[in-house]
């Protein structure tokens, strides 16, 4: 066990494990900048497995797959925005019909397209590529954490970086946080709240879609019902512990995907896998007591006794 | 009624419609056969007496759940942890059905006491870390019913499986089933409890002081907390209720002549399902079992139809999503009300009678 | 001189879809370079008005009129884009970024064609704040710097993005006297310059000041547009509210009793850890009023709130009939026969959502007048109710109806309602007419002063000057969370004195009758 633990594999396995918690940690983030709390996170995940297990069928290359995947996405992002904007549905409640939708709409969709039931194992397969980094994979046990990764895998902290840049560096970014915080002040000078929230919301789709991909392309090789299991509520977990940050969310998620790979290895051990499918879930929550805990005791000390 | 009520009111059968109208659309798209799955969609529930009786049985813990979900939402705890609860509480009524070797009549009314008091302390559990930790109940709730699902899993498969079935219980004993109400069905005193269980909740929520102090805080937390009162408790007690209830439904549900066994291995959604009769029921309990009958009446249809064709019972899933989309969409066909309120506006204007 | 007409605003209708009718055919016409006063009361319409020029409500009818052209604005960046600009009576600014952010933000100065060219953006802010002769530091962050600067970064803004008509919603509503003389320097020169400005109010003695006319709205109609030279302060109040405001009460002399509310050292932090009442001592009797005037932001909230239980982290003591607090709920204080009138109705003071009879009982539901150990007397709540509402003048159509469908006035006089039928012997009163008719806010003020006839404590505080001067036995005044004035004799108090006190450039040492001991 103990071995495992520090065996360049398990920390391979890690950020393996984070991926797609981490786009959809990015997802979020950029939405609740924006003002919103996108739930829908879970719902889009689900779709876009799918969605890149049939793309990438259909055109016969990952690539455009994975393209047209991040479309759907937005798509799916743009409805949400639709709803939750135009026609003032509870953002809540619109991400709980869309996760409903996704739930019924995957195993409907899987049925019409392949006749598969419970996963879709004959629909031919079309992962994204791992890769071997140059140099860096001949360094001992960082080579072989940090090399052979699947591309998803590196496009994510791509993804932290360009995120973070986007959000404080450019003009978009600046107006998605001025929204977020005083809305009423954004729209003052003419900025379209709705227009920016639409932006931002859109942008949380493809983010959360390619977490989705990853999951059917990349963690594991088809699509099954189900399969993102609530890794979008932890991921709206950790973007909320990583205090809405780009890389406040890739530390917090990076967290989470060590208690998945945990989980992962201790299914080697006596323990009763039960138990140890509870791990990431318990993980999160405990996480989010402490990370909740220590901001209310920071207001209480600030406003304490005078 | 005034206009703002009965305009809701026909917006809300309006979404439903729609909702229908592109689901079958979507069959259309789906099915070799589609007008043959329409017809037996919505004709299929009254084809026998079975099928009614399969309506009227799934009911049962939407009620329940949906129930929960309006207490809960009513002071504004937006807990989706039913899901779990509900679960949980199918565990617990299996597990005193099957360990406790109980007398008829005892057995599940211990059952589900106790399974009641499982989906309360567990629906409580993100009351708690609410209070303690100030952690978005939200988030909780939904890492809840994971814990739920997997901890329910490993109690089964380590203490009531059946080995000779695999994954599920040993069969549960004659003396905890709840009695069957019509022959020929599965309608079973669950039912009247279930209706019960929603009148009640309508009592609590509207007649009640514990139930007034609910509302007030669902409404405005710092109205609630200037006027006195004790927002702790609010928060704790209505997730405590609505968990019981769902809890109390999971052990219903389990021990109805539906199932011999506890076999749950994943979330069954009673508790998502749940949202959209609080929607439906505009947070009222009263109302719930009609929206329970509504959302049953489709299910089974939809059941029905997914054994003679070949579209799925997922096709619910959709028709559901749409609903809430449509009908907690404030602006939906607001242009509409907007000019039926202006109209009456001026027209009161012109009688002179301006507030 | 040839009249120069920028703008017309003709036969404006707006309905709003709880059915109240803001603006019912308003017609306005501004000239170029002057200062147009919108005058009325809150709830005539001017903010609606404005809001449709702004583009933030559409109108149901009327045209507008810009240059000689007719247009529709659709959405503020419309508007902004046709020159018109605003500055909101709530302060537009995103608090975190800086105040050149906050400048250019919608219209950044890029570098490399994606990032934002932060050296410029300075550079740029500093510019134009030289140019229209505003002292302000653009690298510091908004939400560290004082309100009369945070309204200059707004009128700023305007001014960046190219506005010639400005929009002003009652600027002067959060500044103090010698910050209102400066804003109205500036309005001078911008006017000069060619800017046509728009200054909504209801202070009269500031329209006499800066305005060249005024148009007066009152009850979503206009009642005409006068040169305000030639206008009296008189004829334009009572065009306003229909007739004469009364300014005095007949009053009896107070009779104070036994003290009712003794407050000792008290010292107050808020959520960001800022001293907001600094070891604050005073005493409250019964039978008489005592006021609190004071620029908003001293330390009022706060001392309200851990007078009321609202706040429990402060240190030193308040004592209410004799019961050391500390350790109350807020229901206990309410027990001891104290009822709050709240600062902002819609936020604490009451539940839209729910009708009127849930919004009466919220704080007395627990008399086993009302209700057993458990279920509620619905049948005496609802006869109770109706003999309220008869009682307080609430206009409705049954108590089913939600709280949020009534005006303003109505809203708060069922929440004075609430409070007052408890039979309080002691009132804590937070701007208890603001924003509410004339109507309205006389009967809660007579209400009040039959309350302390009775022999009840009031606790008033309010920025309605005219309001604690009329109504006060006794006025203090805070300054930066203390009394930096307590005066026994109200009429000899002048408005130019109290505005010093108000500013700190006055202060008394030794304060006589802030403690009875």
């Amino acid at each position: 066990m103990l071995e495992n633990l520090l065996s360049p594999d398990f920390f391979n396995a890690i950020l393996r494990a984070t991926t797609p918690i981490l786009f959809a940690a990015l997802a979020s983030s950029v939405a609740s900048k924006s003002g919103i709390t996108n739930m829908a996170l879970e719902g889009i995940m689900l779709f876009s497995a799918l969605f890149g297990v049939i793309f990438s069928a259909m055109t016969g290359n990952f690539f455009t797959g994975l393209l047209l995947t991040m479309v759907a996405g937005g798509v799916i992002g743009l409805l949400l925005a639709f709803f939750v904007l135009n026609l003032k549905t509870d953002e809540i409640l619109a991400a709980i019909a869309i996760n409903m939708m996704a739930t019924g709409g995957t195993v409907l969709l899987m049925l019409a397209v392949s006749g598969d039931r419970g996963s879709s194992t004959s629909i031919s397969n079309f992962s994204a590529p791992r890769i071997n980094i140059p140099i860096i994979e001949q360094i001992p046990f960082l080579g072989q954490v940090l090399s052979g990764q699947n591309l998803m895998t590196y496009l994510s902290i791509v993804a932290v970086v360009v995120m973070h840049l986007f959000l404080y560096k450019t003009p978009l970014g600046l107006k998605i946080r001025a929204v977020g915080e005083n809305k009423n002040a954004a729209e003052s000078v003419g900025i379209s709240s709705r227009k920016i929230q639409y932006i931002a919301l859109i942008l949380s789709g493809v983010l959360a879609s390619m977490g989705g991909f990853f999951l059917s392309g990349g963690y594991m090789n088809m699509f099954t019902k189900d399969m993102s299991a609530g890794k979008g509520y932890i991921a709206l977990a950790a973007s909320a512990m990583g205090g809405n940050t780009p890389v406040g969310a890739f530390l917090v998620s990076l967290l989470f995907g060590a208690a998945q790979a945990l989980a992962n290895i201790m299914q080697l051990t006596e323990i009763p896998h039960e138990l140890i499918q509870m791990v990431p879930y318990l993980t999160t929550l405990i996480g989010l007591g402490i990370y909740s805990y220590a901001g209310m005791r920071r207001r209480q000390k600030l406003a304490g006794k005078a | 009624m005034n206009s703002a009520k009965r305009f809701d009111l026909f917006r809300m059968l309006f979404s439903v419609l729609i909702a229908l109208l592109i689901s079958f659309v979507l069959i259309f798209f789906v099915s070799e056969e589609p007008v043959t799955a329409i017809i037996t969609l919505i004709t299929g529930p009254f084809k026998s007496k079975r099928n009614l009786g399969n309506v009227v049985e799934a009911m049962v813990p939407l009620i329940f759940t949906g129930t929960g979900v309006c207490i809960m939402f009513s002071a504004n705890q937006i807990n989706l942890a039913t899901e779990g609860g509900f679960h949980l509480g199918g565990l617990v009524a299996a597990a005193v059905a099957l360990k406790f070797g109980l007398p008829a009549g005892l057995s599940p009314l211990v059952a589900i006491c106790l399974a009641a008091l499982a989906g309360a302390v567990f629906c409580t559990i993100p009351a708690l870390m609410k209070i303690k930790t100030n952690s978005p109940e939200l988030v909780s709730s939904l890492m809840m019913n994971y814990l739920s699902l997997w901890f329910c899993t490993f109690l089964l498969m380590h203490f009531l499986q059946d080995p000779s079935v695999g994954s599920a219980s040993y069969k549960l004993p004659a003396e905890s089933e709840l009695f069957t109400l019509v022959q020929g069905t599965n309608i079973h005193v669950g039912l009247i409890l279930a209706i019960l269980v929603a009148v009640l909740g309508y009592l609590f929520l509207f007649k009640t002081r514990t139930g007034y102090e609910l509302r007030l805080t669902g409404e405005n937390e710092n109205f609630a907390r200037y006027s006195g009162i004790n927002i702790v408790k609010v928060v704790l007690l209505s997730q405590l209720v609505g968990g019981l209830v769902a809890g109390m439904g999971g052990g219903v549900e389990l021990l109805s002549p539906i199932y011999s066994r506890f076999s749950w291995v994943s979330l069954l959604g009673y508790g998502w399902d749940a949202i959209i009769i609080c929607t439906l029921a505009r947070k009222n309990p009263l109302y719930t079992p009609l929206a329970a009958l509504f959302l049953a009446y489709l299910r089974t249809g939809a059941s029905i139809m997914a054994r003679y064709t070949d579209v799925t019972l997922e096709i619910v899933q959709i028709t559901q999503g749409i609903i809430i989309l449509l009908v907690v969409a404030e602006q939906f066909l607001s242009g509409m009300k907007h000019r039926m309120i202006a109209k009456e506006a001026k027209a009161s204007l012109k009688d002179g009678e301006v507030a | 001189m040839e009249k120069n007409i920028v703008l017309q605003m003709n036969h404006i209708m707006k309905i709003y879809s709880n059915g109240v009718v803001a603006n019912e055919d308003v017609s306005i016409e501004l000239e170029k370079g002057e200062i147009h006063a919108l005058l009325g009361e809150n709830g005539a319409g001017k903010s609606t008005l404005m809001k449709v020029l702004f583009g933030i409500e559409s109108p149901d009818e009327g045209q507008i009129i810009l240059n000689g052209q007719e247009i529709t604005i659709k959405s503020p960046q419309d508007a902004i884009s046709k020159g018109i600009g605003m500055v909101h009576q709530h302060f537009m600014l995103v608090p975190s970024l800086t105040v050149a952010e906050n400048i250019i933000l919608g219209v950044e100065p890029k570098k490399g064609g994606l990032f934002i060219d932060m050296d410029r953006a300075v550079s740029v802010a500093d510019e134009i704040a030289q140019k229209y002769n505003f002292d302000i530091d653009v690298k510091s962050k908004v939400e560290e710097i004082p309100v009369g600067i945070k309204q200059k970064v707004e009128i700023l803004k305007a001014l960046y993005r190219g506005a010639d008509i400005l929009i002003l919603d009652e600027p002067t509503a959060v500044l103090t006297p010698q910050e209102t003389d400066e804003l109205f320097v500036q309005l001078e020169k911008l006017r000069d310059s060619g800017h046509t400005i728009i200054f909504i109010s209801h202070k009269l003695d500031e329209i006499k000041r800066i305005c060249n006319r005024a148009t007066i709205m009152r009850s979503g109609r206009s009642m005409g547009t006068y040169e305000v030279k030639d206008i009296s302060t008189e004829d334009m109040s009572r065009l306003m509210v229909g007739r004469d405001v009364v300014l005095t009460f007949e009053k009896e002399a107070a009779k104070p009793s036994a003290v009712q509310l003794k407050v000792r050292n008290l010292s107050v932090r808020n959520g960001q850890g800022v001293l907001k009442v600094d070891d604050l001592s005073f005493d409250l009797r019964g039978g008489e009023i005592l006021g609190i005037a004071g620029v908003e932001g001293n330390g009022q909230s706060e001392l309200i709130d851990s007078i009321t239980g609202l706040n429990k982290s402060y240190k030193g003591q308040i004592s209410v009939k004799g019961t050391n607090i500390e350790k109350h709920s807020i229901k206990d204080i309410r027990e001891l026969k104290l009822a709050h009138i709240p600062e902002d109705r819609m936020t604490s003071g009451c539940a839209g959502n729910l009708n009127i009879l849930e919004n009466l009982f919220s704080n007395q539901y627990t008399d086993p007048a009302y209700s057993g150990k458990i279920m509620l007397k619905m049948k005496r709540i609802q006869e109770r109710s109706n003999e309220l509402i008869k009682e307080y003048l609430v206009k409705c159509k049954s108590f089913r109806q939600n709280v949020a469908m009534l005006s303003g006035g109505n809203i708060q006089k069922v929440i004075v309602a609430r409070e007052f039928s408890t039979g309080p012997d002691i009132i804590i009163a937070n701007q208890p007419t603001r924003g509410v008719d004339v109507g309205a806010a006389e009967f809660i003020r007579r209400r009040l002063l039959e309350f302390r006839d009775k022999g009840c404590a009031v606790l008033l505080v309010s920025a309605d000057l005219n309001e604690v001067f009329s109504l006060s036995d006794r006025l203090a005044v805070m300054y930066k969370g203390k009394f930096s004035g307590m005066f026994m004799d109200v009429a000899a108090v002048t408005e130019e004195e109290l505005g010093q006190y108000m500013l700190g450039l006055k202060h008394q040492e030794e304060q006589e009758g802030v403690i009875y001991e």
